[in-house]
């Protein structure tokens, strides 16, 4: 090289937004619509939600970093499958700890956590962004649309679990002078259609108050 | 007429743009289109086919439902005392059944209009008479003890996601007023179903079962087929009485408010399916839902009120004629099926029309595809003849 390359730092303003921009504007939920089938499964409950929330993450960020750094190497026609077999890895590495550290949760999300494989977010991003761009910013990016994914899922689950069962993350919060009043939890949340309605809700709000998303 | 006139002039300045009340603007509209025909007129190439306007057709639909309401608030009294096991009056009955209605349709209509002029009035719509029937309606299909904070909920959900996300009044795509129902159903299963619900203030001795509750436990309906008619049993609190639901259905075949086809169809679809079921008898005894005579299938539960006033609604029914005559008879068809055959829902008469207004649009879609299909092999064998 006859020019050395100026050196970008590592949190320039650009690579700052390719963590921000997904939890916003570019929200893997709201706005790329990737990832709604889990968002469905696992947000009846608080705690299963952020443990997805953390596993999504896990496998988005490094697999990106693995993907980015084999990204000149892998032969295109091949790539899907190269990419299956990292996310593959990834995702039983994710499900052995989480059998042997958080069990409980393990077994609430049981077959999910192995569908973290089919998550399109997560070969939506390898395909989007890792095969084209450097491990530092693709890193960033994987764990800028895990929190995206994550955030939605939060939310939901948080909103769920307080109408569907009246806790917050397992704790009690509608009172019980509440339930001998004649408060009823509400069954249709628990059910899958619901989340469909609080994500719909969700892109509603961030609609109308970001003009700029308005698809015609 | 004259002093709701001076009274509304008198307000009119003030909710004028720029005016201190301006944004009450659309409650003054919807109070004003109430009492007075407005006097907008088209200024365009107009399509007068006749002078009927929305608010009259609800109107006509409200009217249509009376029969059925005050039989209701009369068998509210009557089951009541009858459960405790006190002698009463016809105005006995009247009177208690008014006081158990009242607040339900006084929340229905309250939450339900309150969250529509909310909307009109953020859009810069104005208000229409889209949940004057709705609002009616309601009441009449759930049970007289639901309580007002989830019926509370259950319209303010139903307004939103199944109306106004949709455009309001005339998008929906779903029936509101089943929507609500299905709410309700699905979301408070406890005070939806089961023998409690039925019977405000029920003794506890007194079995409260719908017949139709009776019919999937194995029982019989333990009602002549005169008593089906009359409607004194328990249930949702318009849908008992087939003979008030008739005068209903009269009133609006008679003006032309409901089609005749769908209705026609629906009850047609319903009929065959529990000939069908009839025929399947034999084979399992276990079943003794499958045996109940077929035309009975239409004087018990929810059919014929959803035959009448809930898929006849002409905004979420198929528009095609052809489209109206399978849309009904499929209602009926599936209202019956899933009676019979699924335990868990005793009546299917709301699942049924749910679905099908989900499907009118690709009913239609079909029904105009084939006819252009038709013509354009028409116009061929001329261009080739030619």
């Amino acid at each position: 090289m006859a020019a050395k390359e100026e050196r970008e730092p590592l949190f320039s303003p650009k690579n700052i937004r390719l963590i921000t921009n997904p939890i916003n504007v570019d929200n893997p939920i709201t706005k790329q619509v990737l990832g709604i089938c889990s968002a469905l499964a696992v947000t009846v409950k608080l705690e299963p939600a952020i443990v997805m929330a953390i596993s999504v993450t896990a496998v988005l960020s490094v697999g990106n970093f693995i993907i980015a750094l084999l990204r000149n190497s892998i032969p295109s026609r091949i790539r899907i499958i190269v990419q299956l077999v990292i996310i593959a890895a990834l995702v039983i590495l994710v499900d052995q700890i989480l059998k042997a550290f958080a069990y409980d949760v393990s077994k609430q999300l049981s077959v999910f956590v192995g569908l973290i494989i089919t998550n399109c977010i997560i070969m939506g991003r390898f395909e989007a962004f890792a095969m084209a761009n450097k491990p530092w910013p693709s890193l960033l990016d994987g764990i800028g649309n895990g929190i995206g994914y994550g955030l939605i899922l939060v939310i939901v689950a948080f909103f769920r679990e307080l109408f569907g069962s009246g806790t917050v993350y397992g704790f009690q919060i509608i009172p019980d002078s509440f339930y001998n009043m004649g408060y009823v939890n509400n069954g249709l949340v628990i059910l899958p259609p619901m989340a469909l309605f609080a994500v719909a809700t969700i892109i509603w709000v961030q609609r109308s108050r970001n003009k700029e998303l308005i698809e015609d | 007429m004259k002093p709701i006139r001076n009274i509304l002039d008198k307000i009119k300045p003030q909710v004028q743009k720029g005016a201190k009340f301006h944004a009450f603007h659309s409650l003054f509209d919807a109070a004003e289109t109430f009492f007075f025909v407005p006097d907008a007129v088209t200024t365009k190439g107009s399509h007068i086919r006749d002078g009927v306007d929305m608010k009259r057709t609800m109107f006509t639909v409200v009217i249509a439902m009376v029969p059925a309401l005050l039989f209701g608030i009369w068998n509210i009294g009557q089951m009541h005392f009858k459960s405790q096991g006190i002698d009463f009056e016809l105005m006995d009955a009247f009177l208690y059944g008014f006081i158990k209605i009242l607040p339900l349709i006084l929340v229905s209509y309250g939450v339900g209009l309150g969250i529509e002029i909310a909307f009109a009035q953020s859009r810069g719509h104005e208000v229409n008479e889209g949940f004057f029937v709705s609002g009616m309606l309601i009441p009449l299909i759930i049970p007289v003890t639901t309580p007002l904070w989830m019926l509370a909920v259950a319209v303010a959900f139903a307004v939103v996601f199944g109306k106004e996300v949709f455009g309001g009044t005339g998008m929906n795509i779903v029936n509101p007023a089943l929507l609500v129902r299905a709410i309700l159903f699905f979301a408070y299963p406890s005070a939806m179903s089961g023998d409690k619900v039925w019977i405000a203030e029920k003794a506890d001795a007194f079995s409260g079962a719908t017949p139709l509750a009776e019919l999937t436990a194995g029982h019989s309906a333990g009602l002549s087929p005169i008593e089906m008619m009359i409607g004194a049993y328990p249930g949702s609190i318009g849908e008992t009485s087939t003979i008030a639901i008739a005068i209903g259905a009269i009133i609006l075949l008679f003006t032309g408010v409901a089609s005749w086809k769908i209705m026609t169809s629906f009850f047609v679809g319903g009929l065959s399916m529990a000939l069908i079921l009839n025929f399947f008898a034999g084979s399992f005894p276990d079943n003794t839902y499958l045996a109940l005579p077929a035309w009975e299938h239409l004087l018990i539960g929810g059919f014929a009120f959803g035959g009448v006033f809930m898929i006849t609604d002409p905004v979420t029914a198929a528009q095609t004629e052809k489209g109206k005559w399978i849309y009904g008879f499929f209602g009926g068809l599936i209202a019956i099926l899933v009676r019979v055959l699924n335990p868990a829902y005793p009546e299917g008469v709301m699942l049924a029309i749910l679905f099908m207004n989900i499907f009118s649009p690709t009913i239609d879609y079909y029904v105009i595809d084939a006819n252009i299909k038709k013509r354009m092999k028409r116009a061929k064998l001329l261009l080739n003849n030619n």
